[in-house]
């Protein structure tokens, strides 16, 4: 029976898949990595995602542009980073209680506006026509690769582009710098000189930022609809992967497209209707992210700030 | 530019400095003030579907409170809501961060109905206590894995709590699509369970239960065991400083493992509440993607713990608002046409609200002149 299942169609499209259910968790984890890196541990990263995909479709839907609908949901992320950034870094609250406060806002939210832009939930959900997979010339038509590698979606690039861009600002920058000695010791980088609170609040702008657009992609481009909870727990992926990549780019990707792969064998394995409850398969994820998280917990080197508010005056 | 002009054209500067706990009354205000600058908030939302948030208000209100009926149906929201929310308080006074009460509730269901369902014969007052226990140890093996993985392997407990749910689901999913499907139902659900099981309702023809007496016990004994027991005690002091109380001869591995087992293991009776009381099935996955059962009670439990300050009797409270929000927001959408769910983007914006209200109890901002 496995024969006939693992076929090299299923395994292409099984890469290709991977490529696909790295994406968000992809935007996610990087922009998670930001935040914690200097400090903040941004659990709002779900309802982020989910505020993503609401507004990026109902922003498609009305100007049938998917981009702006990428830059409205990216908007709306910063938008969500800063409430966490005053929330966190300006009030000092608990980093735990602000970032569920953010997620519940944003899951109850982005059911409301699609509600009031767009209409009733239930029923047969109105569509967008979404992102098309793009085909590269001649690199499309390599045999194995060019399926996987070179007929994706421009997403899927910038994705993968964001590890290099990431791993650069984090290892050779200043900016970079700032941000580790921040998150390792505020104390000293303010002494230093370094403004902590600016330096949080721009890391939680872009950890809002690249976790909305990871929810643009469930809406806009994997499917052509919005649904409530739709990321279905994806962000709290995001947050063990961090952990699982030990908040270093490259590592990151090795742990998205692990999870990738993950789901998309449970996808792909459904699609070829494989004799086995597709509910066990759709628990699988999860229970992989639990079993990596506790493999890994004992070793991760946490930012050495992370959770601790920083105040000039204490 | 000049320092000098800086100073006169700049933002003005603040100082924030800690202060001493403020008395009861002053907190108490700083949390009813959260909420009402959140009600105002919601006016706004409600202004932006289109319609006159005074109206808006009134039939929420009304509809919750306005009558017999109006307030049975709230009482019947308000005990999975006081259960959940005590679970969830049990649990954060530790800071064991349990978001994990949507599955435990699940989880005490699942177990529930197949006591339920199997033990035909037995009468009421041995099938209704036996169901109830099952759901409780339930619900607390499902708690107690993420406090076990805690404490014996560092991995974050509010990742594991939360997947647990998506877990639990869609195990409850397989089960009522699958094995224990009722073939005579239209949809996947689990036979009814005997009626010995069900609860009784307290008033002939109203929804209202025993649930509500049993939430209400629970409720007490916890008040009783914070105010009285050591336990009590060796919970907030984990909560205050783990290491501290690690250095007093606490056993913080064992405190947080009994938290969890009692935090779950509430959460189980709210679901052991929803299914003998409410549903009598064993019912799958709602659209939304919480279970039709659970109906997102496990997240709100979250939010009335932290609105009520994780005290008993806030969250009774606070359990008893979030009753009025829900029922209320249904006889809102009935007479107004604004979007039922309204309670859910309320549990972020109070949240939030009740973030800044806190922030104000515990500091003091003040204007810093040169």
């Amino acid at each position: 029976m496995i024969g006939e299942v693992i076929t090299a169609t299923f395994i292409i499209s099984f890469l290709a898949a991977t490529l696909r259910m790295a994406v968000p968790l992809l935007f996610g984890t990087i922009g998670e990595a930001f935040a914690e890196r200097s400090g903040i541990l941004n659990l709002g990263i779900e309802g982020m995602m989910l505020m993503g995909a609401s507004v990026a479709f109902t922003t498609t839907f009305y100007t049938g542009s998917l981009w702006l609908g990428v830059g409205v949901a990216a908007l709306v992320g910063i938008l969500l980073g800063l409430l966490m950034a005053f929330l966190t870094v300006t009030m000092g609250a608990q980093q735990h209680v602000s970032g569920l406060g953010v997620f519940f806002l944003g899951m109850g939210l982005s059911f409301y506006l699609y509600r009031i832009f767009v209409g009733e939930l239930g029923g047969v959900p109105p569509t967008v026509t979404p992102f098309r997979p793009i085909y590269i010339p001649l690199l499309g038509d390599i045999p194995v690769l060019g399926p996987i590698l070179f007929q994706q979606y421009v997403l899927v690039y910038i994705a993968l582009l964001l590890v290099p861009i990431a791993a650069f600002i984090f290892d050779r920058t200043t900016l970079g710098l700032q941000i580790t000695a921040v998150g390792q010791n505020p104390k000293a980088a303010d002494t230093a000189g370094i403004n902590v609170f600016r330096i949080r609040y721009l890391c939680l702008m872009v950890a809002g930022a690249l976790s909305a657009i990871g929810g643009a992609w469930f809406s806009i481009a994997q499917s052509s609809m919005f649904l409530p909870l739709m990321t279905a727990g994806r962000g709290w992926v995001c947050i063990a992967l961090v952990v699982f990549g030990n908040w270093m780019p490259y590592r990151i990707l090795i742990g998205a497209l692990l999870f990738g792969g993950i789901d998309a064998l449970q996808t792909s394995l459904q699609a070829v209707g494989v004799a086995f409850p597709y509910r066990i398969l759709q628990m699988l994820p999860y229970i992989f992210t639990i079993i990596v998280l506790v493999a890994v917990a004992r070793r991760a080197t946490y930012p050495a700030a992370l959770l601790k508010p920083y105040r000039r005056e204490e | 530019m000049p320092p000098q002009l800086k100073a006169k054209i700049g933002l003005p500067k603040f100082r924030i400095e800690k202060r001493p706990p403020p008395p009861l009354l002053t907190r108490v205000k700083w949390y009813v003030l959260s909420v009402v600058i959140s009600l105002i908030i919601g006016a706004i939302l409600i202004l932006s579907a289109g319609v006159n948030p005074a109206i808006a208000y009134y039939h929420l209100f009304s509809g919750a409170l306005g009558g017999k009926l109006a307030l049975t149906e709230t009482l019947w929201r308000f005990t999975p809501l006081l259960l959940t929310g005590t679970a969830v308080a049990v649990a954060f006074t530790c800071k064991f961060w349990n978001i994990g009460a949507e599955g435990q509730m699940l989880a005490g269901a699942t177990l529930a109905a197949y006591f339920g369902v199997t033990f035909v014969g037995l009468p009421s007052w041995v099938l209704i206590p036996l169901v109830t226990v099952a759901g409780f140890l339930a619900g607390a093996a499902w708690a107690a894995i993420p406090a076990i993985l805690r404490a014996k392997f560092g991995a974050d407990d509010v990742v594991t709590t939360l997947l647990g749910n998506w877990i639990m689901l869609y195990f409850v999913g397989a089960l009522v699509e699958g094995p224990w499907r009722d073939p005579y139902s239209l949809w996947p659900e689990s036979p009814a369970i005997a009626s010995a099981a069900r609860f009784p309702t307290l008033i002939p023809g109203y929804r209202i239960h025993i649930g509500l007496i049993i939430a209400v016990l629970i409720s007490l004994l916890f008040l009783l065991i914070m105010r009285r027991s050591i336990w009590g005690y060796q919970l907030k002091a984990v909560g205050a400083n783990p290491r501290a109380a690690g250095f007093a001869g606490i056993n913080v591995g064992r405190v947080l493992i009994t938290a969890a087992i009692l935090s779950g293991g509430i959460a189980g009776i709210a679901g052991v509440n929803e299914l003998c009381g409410t549903h009598f099935h064993l019912k799958g996955i709602a659209m939304g993607a919480v279970g039709e059962l659970s109906w997102g009670y496990g997240y709100a439990g979250v939010f009335i713990a932290m609105l009520g300050g994780l005290h008993p009797l806030g969250v009774m409270l606070a359990a008893f608002f979030m009753a009025i929000m829900i029922n209320g927001s249904q006889a809102m959408y009935r007479a107004t046409g604004v979007y039922s769910p309204f309670w859910r983007v309320m549990q972020g914006v109070i949240m939030i609200c009740l973030l800044i209200g806190i922030f104000m109890i515990n500091y003091r901002v003040r204007r810093v002149r040169e």
